[in-house]
């Protein structure tokens, strides 16, 4: 059942995580996270006055650009634009700045698999430093599942290859409160079990996909108290 | 006409669908309550969905697919290619999906619709991961000849569930799929027949006309709504409340694909199982749409 990982991780474990703010001097806010080998770069400018055509002026609108490696952005990069910015546009507080456009850029300089959930984390960590207001944060994860329901988290690039599926999920960061603990629960479960974003590419039993879930948000606990930890020595001490 | 003093007098003088643009949010509130929707429908009931086979008679597999009032026409073309080095033994499935100007007021002509590419890549990632083709079978001699098969789908009115319909065309279209008979040329070169230069040449593929598919997807979009579930919305559902969760379950009941992009609302482990169940029966209903438009085809 144990299935060997080339670099030798565990099934659960992450590869290192790194993430550095404020990295570009002209963005409005910046921000790069790396997972392994995998590395991408975001930059936030905005809010900007006015909205682009087809877009609720009554609330913030948010542009993502994608920027591949190399060569041109193609159909790929269109979908993941558009992900993204759904993704982005549920943790944002959108009526706060009505008439607004911010623009997020997304550079990718390296990818070794999981490439979306990195941007997804690259671009929250630069909102934050942007200090465009969220209500919460998004942690993204990509888990791979082998032929025989076995489940690997933030696989490198050639795992994701050799896999039979992958599910990229995206869920919000456990929130610190001071009210009491049922207070943050819907339906009987936490509020950061709640999936923002799911995307899968391959075929696999609706169990399986469950499995996932379960790992993922486990995971995704870690990822959020390391994304809390590395934000904090920004915030002003009350 | 007097002012009205309060919201309250302004909402009883209000018609219907003066309210239903002002409050639209409102509006479906109040038939949400009732566990209804403003074309009549249950929350959980898709609109009726037809098919029809061979719409473009030029094309070798083609589909007329409607959801509701959402249309989708999907064509297939097959040219014979070289494959490539890596695999030589298999076939090639290009899939576009259009979205011209005639099919929603949003999309201006000249300037492409931001959702075209996105289901245009959802389309190719389901199909090629569902397995439902295999690619093995689109091959004609081994390192020389495979087909290259096109398969191009217009949206012709786009209210709701896009990817839905265009899901069910794209199938619709390759179970109608009528491969062209090949020969070899004089140089070698493998060329489609046409009827008048038979001239006496064996045909290449002359049993196999028909693609085997296995485990066919088919798709359900829900929107998440509070506690509500909605399945296959239209577009002004889909313009108010803006949370979608499509499903894709195979013939066999695996899960091809769950595509959750953002939205205000957060899926829990019940709303996804609420959705696949959704899902489950809609396959059903599709399966049988799906039969009976074959059925009808090979009694012509």
């Amino acid at each position: 059942m144990e299935i060997d990982r080339l670099d030798g991780r565990t099934p659960n474990q992450l590869r290192p995580l790194a993430c550095t703010h404020n990295v570009l001097n002209r963005a409005h806010g910046s921000a790069s996270w790396c997972q392994g080998d995998t590395k991408v770069l975001a930059a936030v400018y905005g809010p900007k006055a006015g909205t682009k055509k087809n877009e609720n002026p009554e609330k913030a609108c948010i542009e993502v650009i994608w920027k591949p490696k190399t060569g041109q952005s193609g159909k790929t990069e269109r979908e993941y634009e558009m992900i993204l910015k759904r993704t982005l546009q549920s943790i944002c507080i959108l009526t706060l700045n009505p008439n607004t456009t911010t623009s997020v850029i997304i550079q990718v300089v390296n990818d070794d698999g999981a490439l979306l959930p990195c941007a997804i984390n690259a671009a929250c960590a630069a909102l934050v430093d942007a200090g465009i207001p969220l209500k919460h944060l998004a942690v993204a994860i990509c888990c791979c599942l082998a032929e025989s329901g076995y489940v690997i988290l933030d696989p490198s690039k050639l795992e994701e290859q050799k896999m039979k599926a992958f599910v990229y999920l995206v869920f919000p960061n456990s929130v610190l409160s001071n009210l009491p603990e049922g207070q943050l629960t819907v339906q009987g479960e936490p509020m950061e079990h709640g999936i923002i974003t799911s995307v899968t590419q391959g075929a696999m039993p609706v169990d399986d996909y469950l499995h996932c879930l379960e790992r993922g948000r486990a995971a995704t606990a870690k990822m959020s108290a390391f994304l809390r930890k590395s934000l904090q020595p920004k915030l002003p001490i009350d | 006409m007097g002012l009205p003093d309060s919201s309250g007098g302004l909402l009883s003088e209000l018609d219907v669908d003066a309210f239903r643009r002002l409050f639209p949010l409102r509006f479906y509130e109040s038939h949400l309550a009732k566990s209804t929707r403003p074309d009549g429908r249950p929350l959980d009931k898709a609109r009726d969905t037809s098919s029809a086979l061979g719409a473009v008679a030029s094309a070798d597999g083609s589909a007329l697919v409607k959801i509701g009032s959402t249309t989708m026409l999907a064509a297939i073309k097959m040219e014979v290619m070289t494959p490539s080095q890596e695999s030589p033994d298999e076939g090639c499935i290009a899939i576009e999906f259009h979205m011209p100007p005639i099919c929603s007021p949003i999309v201006r002509p000249g300037r492409p619709a931001e959702a075209a590419p996105v289901v245009s890549k959802q389309l190719s990632d389901t199909i090629l991961s569902s397995g439902m083709i295999n690619l093995k079978e689109l091959s004609l001699i081994s390192g020389k000849a495979a087909w290259m098969v096109y398969l191009d789908i217009y949206c012709l009115d786009a209210d709701g569930a896009l990817f839905d319909a265009a899901l069910l065309s794209a199938v619709a279209a390759f179970s109608h799929l009528q491969i062209p008979v090949v020969s070899m040329n004089d140089e070698g070169k493998v060329v489609v027949m046409s009827e008048e230069n038979e001239g006496g040449k064996e045909p290449v593929n002359k049993e196999k006309r028909k693609l085997t598919l296995c485990s066919i997807p088919f798709s359900l979009t829900c929107i998440l709504y509070k506690n509500y579930i909605l399945a296959d919305p239209t577009a002004e559902e889909e313009s108010i409340m803006e949370t979608l969760v499509t499903v894709v379950l195979d013939s066999s009941g695996q899960l091809v694909s769950l595509y959750k992009p953002g939205g205000s609302v957060l899926a829990y482990t019940s709303a996804i199982q609420d959705c696949v169940a959704l899902t489950r029966q809609r396959v059903r209903e599709l399966q049988t749409i799906l039969d009976e438009a074959t059925a009808g085809m090979e009694v012509d």
